[in-house]
């Protein structure tokens, strides 16, 4: 007990604690509608352009987050529209794209700063690093995208679940396609911050793969992984003040564990 | 005044042309019936109804309601096996055109929906998991969807491809139930003696042109092709 609140004491944890709290919301609910439209390995993809970015950024000097943003922006809608209707296939495209930027991000960074503690910061993660400026940042997006899916969230659902069909009723479906790949975009580069480009897709993908272990109506999906991806955060970060290990390895570790257990209890669930 | 009025339509792909030149109407509480054979281009006529990106020439006016009013049951359902929605779900999503926001859904809309659903006999399944159901209620949950869509006029493609005898009867029936309270029904049937059995009118298209009339045109027609 005394060691929570000894981490309340301090404001860069208190920070983190926020940051965190509200990517690990947006991601969930980003999470959800990338697995149920099949695109789970787009926030893998992005994930990996957004360290490009952010390490080309370092070189020229430019803040890495704010560079980043509208290049996985742009990287979201070429990779969404690559994987409809081209004759790439776009599980391949994704794998080309993410490895390519990958490379490019670590020969410009080789080339220049050199693989320091700020490009590694930003392969693993370092959310206690995070500066005032950084965690405004991440919480304005964070709460956007919180805001934006409670708004719309009956059309999200419908253009989620069938997308010609919605389009007829008259929800903007290519809109609503578009508003997803920017909010994906956001959150991997603001999630790259906090929980490392290697490991910001699986907290993307982790909560609405377990709660899809027990749940059967959407509304159900959409909460429970929101409180599995809050619940694993958390625990992810006091294991990691407490043993000294990376906040990001820690939070994906809790999220397996999470879905290790809701898969036993659907299991179970079933008999 | 008719209901939809097609003049000249024709639909490609690419630079290949489905069909050519299909004209014909529908009335306010007609049943109408497309036939033809699989290729012949029965749900591609029905997307460029629905405005979907179909490219195509000619006219496909309205009267009495707009395009996002239209009621559609998409052919044979792609939807993912594992898709967590419920019954009550899939079928409110019939209304996610109207407004711009949408948190919640009015109650007024609630009770719309629940309106049909005891219209279609499925009020008792509306909680259960939509992926869990068997192919005949998927079917009445999609109809019950696009009867909360609708205004004046359900699309409804294939509708009973796929169910076993008594699903078909008893979707058959509930189309003829609606039918009877004044909705028009434009239908894509592979059973074409049935098809002229259910409906008023009767559009077929083939590789050589379209025929349009009521069915008993149709059975003359034929006739006169033997
Ligand atoms: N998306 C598409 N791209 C190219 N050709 C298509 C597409 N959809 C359908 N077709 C072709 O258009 C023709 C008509 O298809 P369709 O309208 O589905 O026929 P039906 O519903 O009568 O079986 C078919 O030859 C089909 O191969
Ligand atoms: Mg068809």
């Amino acid at each position: 007990m005394e060691f929570i609140t000894q981490i309340f004491s301090y404001p860069f944890a208190v920070r983190a604690i926020i940051a965190g709290l509200l990517l690990s919301v947006s991601a969930a609910l980003i999470g959800v509608n990338l697995v149920l439209k099949r695109f789970s390995m787009l926030g893998d993809g992005l994930s990996h352009v957004s360290f490009g970015a952010a390490a080309v950024g370092l070189a020229c000097g430019v803040a890495p987050l704010q560079f980043s943003i509208p290049i996985v922006i742009i990287a979201a809608f070429l990779l969404l529209r690559l994987g409809r209707n081209s004759k790439i296939n776009g599980d391949a495209a994704t794998a080309i794209v993410s490895s390519s930027a990958l490379a490019v991000g670590i020969t410009v960074a080789t080339l220049t700063t050199g693989m320091n503690t700020d490009i590694s910061n930003y392969m693993f993660g370092s959310i206690l690093a995070l500066g005032k400026g950084e965690v405004v940042v991440a919480a304005v997006c964070g709460g956007m995208i919180i805001a934006i899916y409670v708004l719309f969230y009956q059309k999200i659902f419908a253009v989620t679940f069938d997308e010609d069909f919605a389009a007829v009723t008259g929800v903007k479906a290519k809109w609503y396609n578009s508003i997803n790949a920017v909010l994906t975009a956001v959150t991997v580069v603001i999630g790259m911050r906090i929980m490392g480009a290697l490991l910001i897709s699986s907290i993307i993908t982790f909560p609405a793969l377990s709660s899809m272990r027990i749940c059967k109506h959407y509304k159900c999906t959409v909460i429970v992984a929101a409180v599995v991806s809050v619940v694993s955060f958390l625990t992810g970060l006091l294991l990691s003040f407490a043993f000294d290990i990376p906040a990001g390895a820690a939070v994906v570790l809790t999220n397996l564990a999470a879905f290790l257990i809701l898969s036993l209890v659907g299991k179970v669930k079933q008999i | 005044m008719s209901l939809i009025t097609v003049k000249n339509l024709s639909a490609y792909y690419e630079s290949r042309k489905v069909f050519e030149d299909v004209s014909f109407t529908v009335d306010e509480g007609d049943y109408l019936c497309i036939i033809g054979e699989n290729g012949s281009g029965k749900t591609t006529l029905m997307k460029a109804l629905l405005g979907i990106d179909i490219k195509h020439t000619g006219t496909v006016l309205y009267s009495g309601f707009c395009k996002k009013e239209i009621g559609w049951l998409p052919q044979k359902n792609q939807h993912q096996k594992d898709f967590p929605a419920s019954v009550k779900e899939v079928i409110m999503s019939g209304f996610a055109g109207k407004g711009i926001l949408g948190a919640f859904y009015s109650k007024k809309i609630k009770e719309q929906a629940k309106q049909n659903m005891r219209l279609l006999g499925i009020e008792g399944i509306a909680e259960k998991s939509f992926s869990e159901l068997s192919g005949g209620q998927q079917q009445k949950v999609l109809l019950c969807r696009a009867l909360c869509a609708a205004k004046k006029v359900l699309l409804l493609d294939e509708p009973v491809t796929s169910l076993d005898e008594a699903a078909s009867e008893e979707m058959y029936s509930l189309i003829k139930k609606l039918n009877r309270d004044g909705m028009a029904i434009i239908m894509i049937s592979h059973d074409i003696s049935r098809a002229v059995a259910e409906a008023e009118h009767i559009l077929s298209l083939s590789n050589n042109g379209f025929f349009f009339g009521t069915d008993a045109e149709y059975v003359e027609h034929v006739k006169g092709d033997i």
